[in-house]
């Protein structure tokens, strides 16, 4: 075969401009150099989740060399990609087997999945109820902005009931899934809620999770200023944030059942489960290595 | 009339001022830190950056507490805040307080936007 | 994690010795000899008896074995498992095939070893769960979408089984590569005498011990060989992985340029290496005027058929393809060229699969016949010697 490729010209680097500012900012060095400005939208919560992110790896001093992110597609997912420790950017709902293989595979590393309502609940359910199931030692935080704000602002499985969005143009006909109620259900031995607004309650959550032996889950209800705010009219993301303020309520001595999170109405928040069970890993010592036989 | 005294346990206390550092380039105008500051202490500049947003700017010196609440609720790694001047207590700061917290309440009675500085 | 021993102080990697045991057990037993450290797999016929015997065996050598929810889960946690630095492998046939190519794709992307066993059956979809096909040769080649390369191995016997499996782990890791064993049902269901040699005869080619220098590493900058050394999670690298089109550092780069780069590079590293990749078995291909090509369970039938020909004179010889993919490219032009070479006949049990990549490479030079069976079972001589002895008019 004779092959003519045609062969593009052009530079392969990303634009160093903002390289220099590299050090500006006393979490920088948290951050990879060189690759922010991030490309979340001007008042999205991801990134003040992400700044809680790096403020737990600062206040609860983990090790950059052990602690591994792990992320899916969507916005949420983009955060692995500036962080400076090992990251991966997997495929689409399955960061949770990914970061399933390196834990096993690697059990002094210490694991968190960092992605978004639809990439872990719908397309990836079936893999957080497992997991969740397991016990698998690993630290999920799932930014929930009700859609799916990285192709346009479709509809998703958190959507609310009547709740607009491109692919529910008339308003959606599904009910969404309450989030903390499906990981409680699933085995999740840490379960919290809190908004973007909750800056140190998250930061917080985030820390005693990544220290909790086992399947931790945090979710974070985020504004999506372009995408689901914009569609259904619920003003600015600033707008939303004191939406937060007004609306949000510490429920934790509620069951998750309780918590669900109607269109336009009050956000239960607070951490919900806190429980000790056997890890797999655990599980695999005592139960099955122990017990492994000579041929 | 205001009524005002100084604390009984005053000298236990310090008040920190800080400094708040602004990384024009990198904010995305989300108004997160004017809104959310405990102490009032930013507003939008009429300056825009080089992708077009309005960044913050201290509207007076010496207000900043050091509390680096716009650093926690910033997106962008754009602001922070660093420690300036640590003192003792002393009347006009009682006073100044009391000035912000009935501020402070106005604003949250009336529900919406931001009483005037 | 590999090759610890067992509680008794015994080392259970290598089983030395003479076993009567099938193709799945065999495949299973070469990962293990191969220092398989961990295995994700969903149970599915006829590939079920590699997982069950790798629960059984991994917690003897110091590995994990786990049952993932699905198939799409297994070869994510394979993937997953290999950037951690663990030889780490799964098996499964046509209908979980079809779901691990999402994650093949993210392995080549990337470029994670690891090794994907399919015990090939009759399709499509559900098709015969318990009989053999040869129908997804194709697939292993183009299933996930986006230009990758693999390389994939088809054994015919289980002692083939446990030695393609093993130099499997190799392979993956010297191209950083999904490596897939296409083998099929006959061969995995069928339980032969399997010898497995002291260790110092199974040499593995040690993993890259030197690792590169922290300070501005590039964690997809390849070497002389065309691969990148890799490093794993949690040795202070801080490296960032995506399944974007990336840069050499890693990160996402979404351009032509970058575009071009790195899929050029993914290709070119086991195109231009094909030569040295490609294994065959040859019989009597001196003087042979017909050639029958085949691999795996369908090259038994090939080689009697071959024998009983020779034995009456007939000049038929046959290459079998060890190395699926890469395609034998070089040697199927070779023997097209040569004088007296009427024609191939493509023995294989599907619709036509590697017939058209031998069509191909004729290139028209000799007639390429497709002896191509639905499947169901191997077929026997009595039925692929007329169509032989056709072509040879």
């Amino acid at each position: 075969m004779i092959e003519k490729l045609v062969r593009p010209h052009g530079s392969t680097a990303a634009k160093d401009s903002w390289q220099k500012g590299h050090g500006d900012h006393p979490l920088d060095r948290f951050l990879k150099e060189g690759r922010i400005p991030h490309i979340w939208c001007s008042g999205c919560g991801i990134g003040i989740a992400f700044t809680a992110f790096v403020k737990a790896l600062e206040k609860g001093q983990f090790d950059p060399d052990r602690t591994v992110v792990v992320s899916g597609i969507g916005c949420s997912g983009r955060a692995a990609g500036y962080l400076d420790l090992d990251t991966y950017h997997t495929t689409h709902g399955r960061p949770i087997p990914f970061a399933t293989g390196l834990k096993l595979a690697k059990p002094e590393l210490k694991l968190v999945v960092f992605s978004g309502d639809g990439d872990l609940f719908a397309i990836g359910g079936n893999h957080i109820i497992h997991a969740a199931r397991r016990n698998i030692d690993i630290t999920v935080i799932c930014i929930n902005n009700f859609n799916y704000g990285m192709t346009g602002g479709q509809g998703g499985p958190t959507t609310p009931l009547e709740a607009r969005t491109t692919t529910t143009p008339y308003g959606c006909a599904e009910h969404p899934f309450n989030l903390i109620y499906l990981a409680k259900a699933a085995g999740a031995v840490y379960v919290a809620r809190w908004t973007v607004l909750h800056t140190y309650e998250m930061r917080d959550a985030m820390i005693e999770g990544m220290n909790k032996r086992g399947f931790s889950f945090i979710e974070i209800i985020s504004p999506c200023p372009t995408g689901y705010a914009r569609h259904n009219k619920l003003g600015s993301a600033l707008d939303l944030m004191r939406f937060y303020k007004d609306n949000s309520y510490l429920a934790d001595v509620l069951d998750p059942e309780n918590t669900a999170l109607p269109f336009k109405g009050r956000v239960a928040v607070g951490k919900f489960v806190d429980i000790e069970k056997p890890t797999f890993m655990d599980m695999w010592e005592t139960c099955v290595v122990a017990k492994a036989e000579k041929r | 009339m205001d009524f005002w005294r100084m604390p009984l346990d005053a000298e236990k206390h310090e008040v920190v001022i800080g400094k708040v550092n602004i990384i024009s380039y990198r904010c995305k105008g989300c108004k997160y830190c004017i809104e959310f500051c405990p102490n009032d202490v930013l507003e939008e500049s009429e300056e825009f950056n080089e992708k077009g947003y309005y960044p913050p700017r201290v509207k007076q010196e010496g207000r900043c507490i050091n509390c680096n609440f716009c650093e926690t609720i910033c997106p962008e790694f754009a602001i922070y805040c660093t420690e300036a001047e640590r003192r003792p207590l002393q009347p006009q700061d009682v006073i100044h307080i009391e000035k912000i917290s009935r501020r402070l309440r106005h604003r949250r009675a009336s529900g919406t936007g931001k009483a005037d500085s | 994690m590999t090759g610890r021993s067992a509680q008794r102080g015994e080392d259970l990697t290598i089983l030395t010795g003479t076993h009567f045991m099938n193709g799945d057990e065999a495949c299973a037993e070469g990962g293990v000899a191969a220092g398989c450290a961990f295995f994700a797999g969903y149970p599915i016929t006829p590939a079920t008896e590699v997982a069950e015997r790798m629960a059984r065996r991994l917690p003897q050598v110091g590995g994990v074995y786990i049952q993932m929810e699905d198939e799409l889960a297994s070869m994510a946690a394979v993937v997953g498992a290999s950037c951690a630095g663990a030889r780490a492998m799964t098996a499964t046939s046509g209908p979980g095939f079809s779901l691990m190519m999402e994650n093949v794709g993210l392995a080549a992307m990337l470029e994670a070893p690891c090794v994907l066993v399919n015990i090939m059956r009759g399709g499509p979809s559900t098709g015969l769960p318990t009989l053999v096909g040869q129908q997804d040769v194709m697939q292993a080649r183009w299933g996930s979408h986006g230009d990758y390369e693999v390389i994939a191995l088809s054994p015919e016997s289980p002692q083939e089984s446990f030695q393609l499996t093993f130099e499997a782990f190799d392979l993956a890791d010297m191209y950083r590569t999904p490596v897939m064993i296409l083998s099929d049902e006959v061969v995995g269901h069928m339980t032969e005498k399997v010898i497995i040699p002291p260790p110092e005869a199974l040499i593995c080619r040690a993993r890259r011990k030197r690792k590169p220098a922290r300070r501005g590493f590039r964690p997809f900058y390849p070497d002389s060989s065309g691969v990148p050394p890799m490093v794993f999670a949690g040795e202070g690298y801080h490296i960032h992985a995506t399944g974007l089109t990336h840069d050499e550092f890693g990160y996402p780069v979404i351009t032509p340029e970058a575009q071009e780069r790195l899929v050029q590079r993914l290709v070119r590293k086991i195109r231009d290496h094909a030569d040295e990749i490609v294994r065959t078995e040859e019989l009597y291909l001196e003087d042979a005027e017909v050639i029958v090509v085949s691999y795996g369970c369908s090259a038994r039938t090939a080689r009697a058929v071959v024998e009983q020909a020779k034995r009456r004179g007939l000049k038929v010889g046959m290459l079998r393809l060890i190395t699926v993919w890469p395609f034998a490219e070089t040697r199927i032009r070779q023997l097209a060229g040569s004088d007296g070479l009427k024609a191939f006949v493509v023995a294989e049990i599907n619709s036509g699969q590697i017939a058209y990549e031998v069509e191909r490479c004729a290139e028209g030079k000799v007639e390429t016949v497709l002896a191509g069976f639905m499947g169901g079972r191997i077929f026997s001589p009595e039925e692929l010697l007329p169509i032989v002895e056709e072509a040879l008019r």
